[in-house]
């Protein structure tokens, strides 16, 4: 729902929470919200933040201790079962590559899965694409392509719905459903074919991304580096990011303390400093640090670059830098490979 | 299930002050199962937790057959190692790990072993050290080049005594700044490397220390004939989690928590050198 | 240190005592302190022993004054651990302004007897006259921030403070840029982290009290704000504000001050 001019996810008591007819503008530096003419409840895309607070949380105990005698208590949340209505399928891959990281085999993370199990997902089609989105490109989007509960189309005359899960269907089932008619199902293709077509950036392709590892000397990182602020925002909103940083907080009769993390960046002093030496001291080696581990380290540990083309990162930059250019020129012909 | 950043109390036996900045931890598990249960392999790391101020990655400097206790050997470098300097025996930390990928030990079993440390980098190779020295038998000659800024600054000199008089065992000692009494070389570790008979083909190198230093060893190494998957070497960055989650510790592609500390030349040849990374 | 509890003194220069204010709204912890530390000056909240010897200081103001030099200098000798508190202690807050114009000419127009008024000719914050051995900036100080490095200190350690920008804990706050959605001319991308994104929380735009982040791209951000509407006055403005003694700030204001076109 609209909440502090933005689409965001707040508790809601009821239906009339949502806004018909409400769209977004999206622009690189640029969001705002729209009274559109139409009564759709989704006709908008998405707000600063996709499903990642809601399963890695921006700041959060992980465990407390007391000092006499040192002993340590676990602190798993306690999470409420939360549904989350109007998921678009570029967060619900990022969502996918979340879980890879942090339910991977080896290291399951129980703070992370204690809200992940929590989640009921209703997913949307996306009818429209903002002009800041690409996530045809990547191959996650408009239309749902699994990781949801429960799928929803929005056509004029109403919602076409579909399980996604075992969970969905025990509550599609005990709906009172009409059968979509061709027409209908044709109508929902329809929109997301279109949705698709207004698309007008993409990125290029995994194969051409790995590249960026060969350009890390190439000139335009200055560029970029010469209009970037440092500040972090592409790395809050981007629903794949994972960076945490852990911090002990200790009570003030220094009894007992606790073990926090919260979100970190890349862009951060502290991301790289150890033992008074900062790894990456200036913005040029940040900036090249995100984007090349977006998208090509990415792919050497999981498989897949780490963008879902949500385009979060270049509406909600403060000075619009657009990762698909940025990355683009980094690549582009005639400059060389070392 | 069990909570990965969830840290065990271990108690410290011992502590013993190598040098002004450095001193060792011997410690054990609270808990004797978890004592018995904690099994590692040289070059691997603990996070060591000191109450209310922080949780810092240390690697493990004893031989894995000792199975009473483990040893760190930390120096003063920042508020949780200069906390946890004035621990004493009785007092308690919290401990996860081990943690990462150690030195390898198969790859190393039979041939020469060149071990290649600087500053005051030389706890990650302690523990292989002490593992090869106690199973002489399933190794080649060992070398080991210690490279210390003043010589002053070198810590384990007994042990390196001791060492040295091994059966083909070389210890060579280097020190930037020498005092009268140092019987090392003056000058750079990285050119004592330049003066050995290394055997390429049944040699390995390992290295620890500044990565300036690994990187003019490393240049030494190959121009020497050295292939690149026979140099290997124990990475330092900001680690936070231990297994690969928390992001701090990436280069390239790679993780140092999880995929390291150690890796192989040829792993990291892209980025070695590479500013930022 | 021994059994007995440590000292503390609150000492005021020149400043507004919000920071003081701050850290009497603290609530329950407040309450706690007396057991934790002997209070023994913070004339705001009672205790008047102010040349008396402590373990820590906390300082609130800028230096402006022959008086405020002499008496820092004393603070400082007689405290262990000396934190500057607040954008005034810590950079010289908004007063430094007048460090820009003649103060003179401003006193004259102003005072009915300026010569009886005894400044100095700039107002700075306290690191430019003794070592400082903490800076919490902001305006007030975030008197939970202040709370946790007194703990640290109490418990021996060095107090840590994250070098980050405001952005990150707007965002973590759940805070939507005000910047991009609203269009606020918003500091927050390059002042330091420690407010708790108070004022994006409540619409408005980072006045930058906190002053500069670690890295500063100012001219990024000056041309985002021009692009913005504001005028090239407006955006010196921004950076020549609260903390426009800060020397990434002041660098800033004097670059947009000397030539608005060439960026």
């Amino acid at each position: 729902m609209a909440r502090d001019g933005a689409i965001q996810f707040a508790e809601m008591t009821s239906v009339e929470q949502l806004s018909p007819g409400l769209t977004n503008e999206q622009q690189p530096g640029r969001y705002r919200l729209r009274q559109g003419d139409g009564d759709r409840l989704f006709d908008w895309n998405h707000g600063p933040q996709g499903v990642k607070p809601h399963c890695f949380s921006p700041r959060e105990v992980l465990w407390s201790e007391q000092g006499e005698p040192l002993r340590f208590q676990p602190r798993l949340p306690a999470q409420a079962p939360i549904a989350l209505v109007g998921v678009r399928a570029c967060d619900l891959a990022a969502l996918s590559i979340q879980d890879k990281h942090f339910l991977h085999a080896d290291a399951p993370d129980p703070h992370y899965r204690q809200r992940r199990e929590q989640l009921l997902l209703i997913g949307v089609d996306c009818a429209h694409s903002a002009e800041t989105c690409f996530c045809v490109s990547t191959g996650d989007g408009p239309a749902l392509d699994g990781g949801y509960d429960i799928g929803i189309s929005e056509l004029d005359e109403g919602f076409l719905l579909w399980p996604g899960s075992d969970k969905g269907q025990t509550i599609t089932d005990r709906l009172a459903l009409q059968p979509a008619d061709d027409r209908q199902l044709e109508s929902m293709l329809r929109i997301s074919t279109q949705a698709a077509e207004e698309q007008q950036r993409s990125l290029p392709q995994p194969a051409e991304l790995r590249r960026l590892y060969r350009r890390l000397e190439h000139s335009h990182w200055q560029d970029v580096a010469d209009r970037c602020l440092a500040c972090g925002n592409c790395t809050a909103v981007c629903p794949t990011c994972f960076c945490y940083d852990t911090g002990h907080e200790m009570s003030l009769d220094g009894e007992n303390a606790q073990m926090v993390r919260q979100w970190d960046s890349c862009f951060s002093a502290g991301h790289s400093y150890m033992a008074g030496l900062l790894v990456r001291a200036n913005v040029l080696q940040r900036y090249r640090q995100w984007l090349t581990h977006k998208l090509a380290g990415w792919q050497e540990q999981q498989g897949r670059t780490g963008c879902t083309g949500c385009g979060r990162c270049i509406s909600w930059c403060p000075v619009g830098i657009d990762l698909t250019q940025e990355a683009a020129a980094i690549l582009r012909e005639g400059s060389v490979d070392v | 299930m069990s909570d990965l950043y969830l840290p065990r109390t271990a108690v410290i036996d011992q502590r013993t002050q190598e040098s002004p900045t450095i001193f060792t931890l011997r410690m054990q598990f609270e808990d004797d199962h978890a004592q018995q249960a904690f099994d590692f392999s040289p070059g691997q790391f603990n996070m060591v937790t000191l109450f209310g101020v922080g949780e810092i990655a240390i690697s493990i400097v004893n031989d894995p057959q000792d199975s009473h206790f483990f040893d760190h050997t930390i120096r003063v470098v920042g508020r949780v190692s200069e906390g946890m300097s004035g621990l004493r025996p009785g007092d308690r930390v919290g401990i996860r790990g081990p943690f990462g990928r150690g030195w390898p030990l198969d790859e190393a079993r039979g041939k020469d072993v060149l071990l290649v440390t600087g500053g005051l980098g030389c706890a990650p190779l302690v523990s292989v050290i002490r593992y090869l020295m106690n199973r002489r038998d399933q190794f080649g000659h060992i070398t080991i080049l210690q490279g210390v800024k003043h010589s002053s600054d070198l810590i384990w000199r007994e042990q390196y005594d001791i060492w040295s008089r091994e059966h083909e065992v070389k210890v060579l000692l280097a020190a930037d700044v020498v005092t009268r009494e140092w019987r090392g070389q003056q000058g750079m570790v990285t050119e004592l490397i330049g003066e050995l008979n290394l055997r390429i083909g049944r040699a390995i190198a390992l290295l620890c220390g500044p990565e300036l230093m690994m990187m003019a060893a490393i240049a030494n190494l190959r121009s020497m004939g050295l292939a690149d998957n026979q140099i290997w070497f124990s990475m330092e960055r900001n680690m936070q989690c231990g297994v690969g989650q928390c992001g701090h510790c990436q280069i390239g592609p790679k993780y140092v928590c999880r995929d390291g500390p150690v890796f192989c030349y040829s792993e990291l040849a892209d980025f070695m050198g590479t500013k930022g990374f | 240190m021994n059994r007995q509890k440590p000292k503390l003194a609150v000492h005021k220069f020149s400043s507004c005592d919000g920071c003081q204010l701050a850290l009497l709204n603290l609530g329950e912890p407040l309450l706690q302190l007396p057991d934790l530390v002997d209070i023994v000056h913070f004339a705001e909240a009672g205790p008047c022993e102010s040349d008396a010897e402590v373990d820590i200081s906390l300082v609130e103001g800028s230096i402006s004054t022959p008086e405020d030099v002499r008496r820092i200098r004393q603070v400082r000798e007689n405290s262990r651990f000396l934190v500057a508190l607040g954008v005034c202690a810590t950079y010289g807050g908004l007063q430094a302004l007048a460090n820009f114009n003649d103060r003179d000419a401003w006193m004259s127009a102003i005072y009915p007897q300026p010569q009886r008024i005894d400044i100095l000719p700039t107002s700075k914050g306290v690191s430019d006259y003794v070592k400082v051995d903490l800076q919490l900036q902001g305006c007030p100080v975030n008197s939970a921030q202040v709370l946790n490095a007194l703990r640290d200190l109490l418990s021996g350690m060095k107090p840590s403070v994250a070098i980050q920008s405001v952005c990150l804990e707007c965002k973590r706050n759940g805070v939507a840029c005000v910047l991009v959605s609203k269009g606020e001319p918003c500091m927050g991308p390059v002042t330091l982290a420690g407010c708790g994104a108070l004022c994006p929380a409540n619409g408005r735009g980072c006045y930058g009290c906190y002053g500069p982040s670690e890295l500063v791209n100012d001219a990024s951000l000056a041309h985002r704000f021009e692009a913005l509407g504001l005028d090239p006055q407006a955006v010196t403005r921004r950076f020549r504000f609260i903390a426009n003694n800060a020397a990434a700030f002041k660098a800033a204001g004097d670059r947009l001050e000397g030539d608005p076109h060439e960026r």
